[in-house]
């Protein structure tokens, strides 16, 4: 069990973590999300025993990061966002070091083999790191991970820079891992922890905004449907048909044209498919629709819509700032 | 540590430094050792070894850098010193062991180009004390530079600005040294001696073992290291 309570870390006059606490059971997937400088690196640094906290403390299985460091690093596998490779080395010599560096007990070539097998790494073995693409880099790092068996792996952006394909890929392996092993890893992508983590936590500027298990959050996220449909037709009578039509919510024409059609943000009220609705409204009106594509919900949408739950005088304010478009629907 | 050790000796051997290190040594060791030993000899003058001592310190103070330039500024650039820091590895072992590594390099390729006494003993009539205080001050002295070395590679992630800063500040106390003989104030000269780490050198080239000079070195590694224990410790801190 990890348990992190009251964690500060101050950089200089900065609150890089405020105030954070939380505990993740045995066997869990726990996602943290937030935007980039959120703090969500060095939550997983000071939990890992790179970085001390300001106030505070972390621990895993009883085991205080900073009173018995080696009981809790034995205990965790800590993937940095950028994997730390020494790239002169072979595959093999590196996760040789890291069994020495672990002073790892298992049999050292049979457990080996096993990572590579399961990181899908054994083609490459006997490679320099050097030369492997970023794909692999980024399996080598993980493979490091998996050394010694560590009851709790912590990745710390596991898929970044990596194309579509590896990215799948690396979130499979990421939800296998999971089977054995409790994982804590952070992203900046909502769809990622939306596909691998059984629970998340999202932090915004040094605090927690959301502590949440995946499916409650994206039930809050089902009601903010958003799409930009390519209309053709005159402006203003499609925009006042659209107006018209049952749950929806909110138009605004986009500025951006194909043919003779205008692209408009359509929003619909919570639960509601208004695809359908349309397409015969606009059908009958002879106003054909050339494309629809559902607008991704942004970070910054989900943290309106937690805070929204529950509301506070200061979050409304902030509210303005961010999101006018909402405001003026309201 | 053990596991540091080894890595951090096989990195030298995979990349050009090591080769290079060796190389350069034996070749410039060997030149200024036959240039103050048989060349002399050969004139029919007395030769005096201290002076390729004296050479070879100047060496020292340019290739050791080389061994130590990367040592910790390398794993700051690729960023594997998370992975050092987050391993079940204490700080103090993880200095230590790549202060060892770096020391093995030098102790062991000077006691290699320590060969070249062969010739000396075979046509020559050196005094043995000599030879042998020489050689425990080089490997004494040659720690505290290492030392030095790791300490400086600690401060950056680049290694030529490490390289250089520990050249400068070895050939700076080498220069302190000469500096010395021209100042009156006692107190400052004192100072100054307790600072260049060659001053204590010159006992052992009369043969003597200076205990004191021992325990002197030793302490300059021991600084060194603890210093650079703690310029990680309060980067985690700060």
């Amino acid at each position: 069990m990890i348990k992190v309570e009251n964690l500060v870390k101050r950089f200089g006059d900065k609150m890089a973590v405020n105030d954070i606490s939380f505990t993740v059971e045995d066997g869990e997937i726990v996602g943290f999300l937030g935007p980039n400088g959120a703090g969500k690196s060095t939550t997983l640094n000071i939990m890992t025993g790179y970085l001390s906290s300001t106030s505070g403390s972390a621990s895993i299985d009883g085991f205080d990061i900073l009173e018995s460091p080696t009981e809790a690093k034995t205990r965790i596998g800590f993937l940095p966002e950028q994997p730390p490779l020494y790239l002169d080395m072979t595959v093999e010599e590196y996760l040789n070091f890291i069994y020495d560096l672990k002073k790892c007990t298992l049999n050292r070539k049979k457990h080996i083999m096993e990572i590579c097998d399961v990181v899908k790494i054994s083609d490459v073995y006997k490679r320099i790191i050097r030369n492997l693409s970023k794909g692999y880099r980024q399996r080598v790092g993980i493979a490091q991970t998996l050394v010694g068996n560590p009851k709790v792996i912590i990745f710390d952006e596991p898929t970044i820079g990596l194309d579509p394909k590896q990215i799948i890929e690396i979130r499979n392996l990421i939800r296998m891992l999971g089977r054995d092993h409790t994982v804590i890893l952070s992203t900046h992508i909502l769809s990622e922890v939306q596909s691998v983590c059984d629970r998340i936590i999202i932090i915004n500027k040094g605090k927690i905004v959301a502590d949440q298990p995946t499916e409650d959050i994206s039930k809050v996220l089902e009601g903010k449907r958003r799409y930009m449909m390519k209309i053709c037709g005159p402006q203003k009578n499609v925009m006042d048909l659209l107006k018209s039509r049952q749950g929806v919510t909110y138009v605004e024409t986009m500025n951006e044209h194909e043919l003779d059609s205008t692209a408009y943000l359509i929003e619909s009220e919570p639960g509601v498919d208004i695809r359908k609705t349309l397409f015969y409204a606009l059908a009958e009106n002879n106003y054909p629709i050339i494309g629809i594509e559902a607008m991704g919900v942004s970070l910054e949408d989900i943290f309106i819509s937690l805070v929204d739950q529950t509301p506070q005088a200061k979050t409304k304010k902030k509210r303005v700032k961010t999101d006018p478009v909402k405001e003026e629907v309201q | 540590m053990l596991a540091i050790y080894k890595k951090e000796l096989r990195s030298y051997f995979t990349s050009a430094v090591g080769y290079v290190f060796i190389a350069a040594f034996l070749a410039v060791n060997g030149f200024i050792f036959s240039l103050n030993t048989i060349q002399v000899g050969s004139t029919g003058q007395r030769y005096d070894i201290s002076q390729y001592y004296i050479m070879l310190l100047f060496v020292f103070s340019i290739l050791i850098p080389l061994l130590t330039m990367k040592i910790f500024s390398d794993e700051k650039k690729l960023k594997t010193e998370q992975l050092l820091l987050t391993a079940p590895v204490g700080l103090v072992s993880i200095v230590t062991a790549k202060f060892l590594s770096a020391y093995t390099m030098f102790a062991g390729t000077y006691l290699v180009s320590c060969l070249n006494y062969y010739v000396l003993f075979r046509y020559g009539k050196p005094t043995a004390g000599v030879i042998y205080g020489h050689i425990i001050g080089i490997l004494l002295i040659g720690a505290a530079f290492v030392a030095i070395g790791v300490f400086v590679s600690s401060l950056t992630e680049n290694q030529i600005s490490a390289a250089v800063l520990t050249i400068t500040i070895l050939l700076g106390t080498l220069v302190i040294n000469f500096l010395n003989d021209y100042i009156d104030i006692t107190f400052i000269r004192v100072v100054l001696s307790w600072i260049s780490i060659y001053s204590r050198f010159f006992t052992f080239t009369y043969g003597i073992f200076d205990i004191n000079a021992c325990i002197y070195y030793v302490s300059i590694v021991i600084i060194f290291l603890f210093l650079t224990v703690r310029i990680y410790e309060k980067r985690r801190w700060e």
